[in-house]
């Protein structure tokens, strides 16, 4: 029997399949790269980079929660100009697709990254306006429909790429927030990103992370993702990398299920550094055992009229 | 291509209060790992997700195992110390980077606090010269006699009270312990007892007595010699060393803890504030990759 067909297209571009890897869990992949075949993923979407360095957070930046973690690492990176010279450079040597994601504090600086990033050999880039652990930039333009319009279409002027916009969960509306980015000329989106939590230490009867608040991720997420993932499939045309809890192929069929065009492994990294290559696997079969020749046959298929 | 993978625990036994000892059989650990490096041990239940970060204790080439010294501290390691001799465990390492042994060095001053102590162990085994280890616990001491075996000078202190075996309670507020027929026991620093390692090893040497206090206690009536200090253990402990060790000029190298993630250093959880290079600022490392190790004066002291 033939092979299946995984491959999938985004804003014009090529990916071998839909798996990818979820920014912030798997740095540029120089350190995964020991335990998984680079060449062997659709992408590797990169750690959120700024235009100069950023420290992160104090430690604590982990705790565990029922079937989840909490984050608030705090976008630490080093640059765009080291990463450029590092991440992008070790990227490259792989036959895998480079998302870039970009974070800024202002509208300008992520214009700035995104300027500094169009003369880059990379494949497209993410704009992260919904991490949970910065005080300003952030979630706090991704919860404000005006703010996503007006940043998606500022950096899309200064981008040669195309433009993923990774959404936040912690809004009322997602289907706004979407026909928003669509709108700002978004040519695709990404979601979710982490929900807002906490976890307290009760013995030391004081927060867990030390900056209080955090992101959580992992399967205990996954029925928010799904269902926002189903949501917002509904309402607009451009492609979708859907996120939240994938630990397995066949989560991430439900994802593609329910709309989406590719698949994020964040979270599940942690718990078997092999995760985005078993999910390949596990995708494939899936495929084989029901007989579907085109992964793009089943996109959405879950949808209710 | 490195991996997670399988192995068998040889043996899994209490040591102390919520403290196990878990041997297990892995070659490929046994074979490339070293004093001061960890493994990530995964569990069994699926809402736990993250693997435990567990340093080595000690490394046996020949037998081709490596033991594991853990403390009970949350549901996973609480699964651990439940598993027993002939279940399989999913490991993955040798990570991060061990200690860093200075053959010209002859002066060795060894210092484990709680479960600290742990990945001293092998250090102790493989480091040559004159060897001093004062560990410090809670409430109750592990591995003496395993650290008896190597070290030249062994001292021992204990934090808060000890139910000792004759009914009589030690004090928790710092004073020095009475037992309850007011005997007052000795004072730190009177009793020493240490191993003599050029007599062979298989010679049985005393244990030595179990004292009030903590290990900055022990430094500071002691005033031991060392050209390097090698320790583990909570963060206070580990500053008040520093501070010690500033003041007389000695070099040490922390083994710091924080909570991991990945530990391979791709998600940036386990930070510490490190200062390497004069002319820049400190920055956050990662206490999994670029560690666990750190020399004392690269570390920032909040």
């Amino acid at each position: 029997m033939s092979k299946c067909d995984t491959r999938i297209k985004i804003a014009g571009v090529e990916f071998k399949n839909p798996v990818m890897t979820a920014s912030g869990t798997f740095g540029s992949g120089k350190e995964y790269g020991e335990y998984v075949d680079i060449n062997r993923l659709g992408a590797v979407v990169t750690k959120g980079v700024s235009s100069a360095l950023w420290k992160g957070n104090d430690a604590p930046r982990i705790a565990e929660t029922y079937g989840g973690i909490l984050n608030s690492v705090g976008l630490q990176n080093p640059g765009v100009e080291e990463f450029i010279e590092k991440d992008i450079k070790f990227l490259r040597q792989f036959d895998t697709k480079i998302i870039v994601n970009i974070v800024g504090r202002t509208v300008e600086e992520y214009c700035e990254v995104a300027r500094r990033l169009s003369s880059e050999d990379i494949d497209l880039v993410e704009l992260n306006i919904s991490c949970p652990n910065v005080k300003e930039g952030g979630v706090a333009f991704g919860t404000d429909p005006q703010m996503i319009e007006y940043v998606t279409k500022e950096v899309k002027k200064n981008l040669r790429h195309p433009l993923i916009v990774k959404l936040s969960p912690n809004v009322t509306d997602i289907v706004e927030m979407a026909k928003a980015a669509v709108d700002g000329g978004a040519d695709a989106i990404s979601m979710i990103n982490t929900l807002i939590g906490m976890a307290i230490d009760i013995h030391k009867k004081r927060p867990v992370l030390a900056n209080t608040i955090g992101g959580l991720s992992g399967p205990a997420i996954k029925p928010v993702a799904l269902r926002m993932v189903y949501q917002v499939a509904k309402a607009i045309d451009i492609p979708i990398i859907g996120m939240g809890g994938i630990m397995s192929g066949e989560d991430a069929i439900g994802f593609i299920l329910a709309g989406a065009t590719a698949v994020a492994i964040g979270t599940a990294n942690f718990t078997n550094p092999r995760a985005t290559i078993d999910v390949i696997g596990g995708i494939e079969n899936y495929l084989t055992e029901n007989n579907i020749k085109n992964i793009q046959e089943i996109r959405g298929l879950a949808q209710v009229k | 291509m490195k991996e997670k993978h399988t192995v068998e625990i040889i043996k899994n036994k209490k040591i102390a209060k919520n403290t196990f000892k878990m041997i297990i059989l892995a070659p490929l650990v046994a074979s490339e790992a070293k004093a001061g490096q960890f493994l990530n041990v995964f569990c069994k239940r699926g809402d736990l997700l993250l693997p435990r970060p567990i340093s080595i204790c000690e490394i046996d080439i020949k037998l081709n195992t490596v033991t594991l010294v853990y403390a009970v501290v949350g549901k996973g390691t609480a699964e651990f110390a439940k598993m027993l001799s002939g279940e399989q465990i999913d490991i993955m390492g040798p990570l991060g980077n061990g200690f860093y042994i200075d053959e010209t060095n002859n002066n060795h001053l060894i210092i484990g606090g709680g479960i600290g102590v742990a990945p001293l162990l092998e250090l102790v085994k493989n480091l040559k010269g004159n060897k001093t280890v004062y560990l410090g616990f809670n409430t109750e001491p592990y591995l003496i006699d395993e650290f008896n075996r190597y070290a030249d000078e062994i001292r021992i202190t204990v934090e808060n009270k000890i139910e000792t075996g004759d009914g009589s309670l030690e004090t928790g507020d710092g004073s020095l312990s009475e037992s309850k027929d007011g005997t007052e026991k000795e004072s730190l620093g009177t009793v020493f007892f240490g191993s003599d390692n050029n007599s062979g090893m298989s010679q049985k040497v005393p244990s030595p007595m179990t004292l009030k206090g903590n290990v900055m206690d022990l430094i500071k009536e002691n005033t031991p010699k060392a050209d390097m200090i090698y320790a583990c253990g909570p963060k206070p402990m580990l500053e008040a060393i520093n501070g010690w060790a500033e003041e007389k000029e000695i070099e040490a190298q922390f083994s710091m803890e924080e909570r991991m993630a990945c530990g391979i250093g791709a998600c940036l959880v386990c930070t510490c504030k490190i200062k390497k290079d004069e002319d820049r600022e400190w920055q956050n490392y990662r206490v999994c990759k670029d560690g666990p190790v750190f020399y004392r004066d690269e570390v920032m002291w909040e």
